[in-house]
């Protein structure tokens, strides 16, 4: 594929992209506020659980929250850029070290807690000394 | 009816309609594309237009290329005039690198030698064919071409794991000629083929851009030069909105 071509892509998707990027790390735990059409009727689902992997990119890029729901894990796959995740809060930082947290699935009851992450540097914005 | 365009694949996909969904689409780059010849019955004997999109250098274009792009003045033109077989008007411009005629419909509108086609006439358009080449395999084999089961990895098979088997036999069935039937599959050629993708969903069209994203795929590679026209199927009524799903 060209370069061209790349460009003219990234021009299409830049329509679909939502204009402030979702903040989370992995192995957060989040809040996934999901628009739902029922009926006429729309209503806002709330999805908490940990975020275990993010793939893809452009458009296409999706993450995978993972959460325990009557003893039986249950992993959803969003699209980042999907209109209709209205809101993500982020409510617990996870301390972990992989990008891919696939060994939570084999854990069980208590070993699927991460050790929380309190706030670093990162997380607040630095503020320039005036 | 708009005349239709011609194009080359930018590559495919993924964006979000208004409903939130995703929708895999095709982007093709369509246009601007330079009328270049009108081709009418009377001199003809059909109608058409000749369409020409991209541009090829000139060092790559023949002279009859670049000799139909320009108004020849001087000796040529009377030449011509005296041998009464008056050329058509030129459109000027650089030559196209790809160029395909389009059929009218009888008392449909030609545009002028020139004109620029742009996405912008497929605006009211909500259904396209494209027709383009398919990816070339080259020489293949019967597995791969035709999906044959190919012959067993054990029990005495030597040198014919991909093999498609027996051709014919006992005079290919009794037709006393003993010869292979017409239209045996085998092994060869396999793809850059002419394929026609019909009813293909226009999800948007950018005249900016001159872009037109088409819902599902489309044959050939990235960068593959393809045809767009006003689908030839039958566009259905809208029905009335079924009761909706959860």
């Amino acid at each position: 594929m060209s370069l061209r071509a790349v460009e003219l892509l990234n021009k299409v998707e830049a329509s679909s992209k939502r204009a402030e990027p979702l903040k989370f790390e992995i192995g957060d735990t989040v809040n996934i506020h999901t628009r739902i059409l029922e009926g006429d009727k729309e209503r806002i689902q709330i999805f908490t659980g940990v975020v275990i992997a993010q793939r893809g990119g452009g458009t296409r890029e999706t993450f995978t929250v993972r959460r325990i729901v009557a003893g039986e894990g249950v992993e959803r796959t969003f699209p980042m850029h999907s209109p209709k995740i209205s809101k993500l809060e982020v409510v617990r930082h996870g301390k972990v070290r992989r990008a891919k947290l696939f060994f939570l699935r084999d854990r069980v009851g208590k070993k699927t807690r991460l050790v929380e992450r309190r706030a670093t540097k990162k997380d607040t914005p630095e503020v320039p000394a005036s | 009816m708009p005349v239709g365009l011609l194009g080359r694949k930018v590559g495919m996909t993924q964006i979000f309609d208004e409903a939130g969904t995703a929708v895999s689409v095709t982007v093709i780059e369509a246009g601007p594309c330079v009328v270049l010849q009108v081709k009418t019955p009377e001199r003809d004997g059909y109608t058409s237009v000749q369409v020409g999109f991209g541009e090829k250098p000139r060092r790559l274009a023949t002279r009859a290329e670049r000799g139909r792009m320009i108004d020849l003045g001087g000796k040529r033109a009377k030449a011509r005039e005296l041998q009464k077989t008056p050329e058509g008007p030129r459109p000027g411009g650089e030559p196209p690198r790809f160029i395909k005629e389009f059929r009218l419909k009888e008392g449909e509108a030609a545009p002028a030698v020139g004109d620029k086609l742009t996405v912008a006439s497929f605006a009211e358009v909500a259904f396209i064919d494209v027709v383009g080449k398919n990816k070339g395999r080259g020489f293949a084999g019967v597995m791969k071409k035709y999906n044959f089961s190919g012959l067993r990895a054990s029990h005495g098979t030597q040198r014919h794991h991909r093999a498609g088997g027996s051709i014919a036999a006992h005079a290919t069935n009794r037709g006393w000629s003993g010869r292979i039937k017409k239209g045996k599959r085998m092994s060869g050629r396999w793809g850059n083929e002419q394929v026609t993708v019909r009813f293909l969903k226009v999800v948007r069209i950018d005249t900016e851009n001159n872009l037109v994203l088409v819902r599902g795929s489309v044959p050939g590679p990235p960068g593959a030069y393809v045809m767009l026209n006003q689908t030839a199927k039958k566009v259905p009524v809208p029905q009335v909105a079924k009761k909706k799903k959860k």
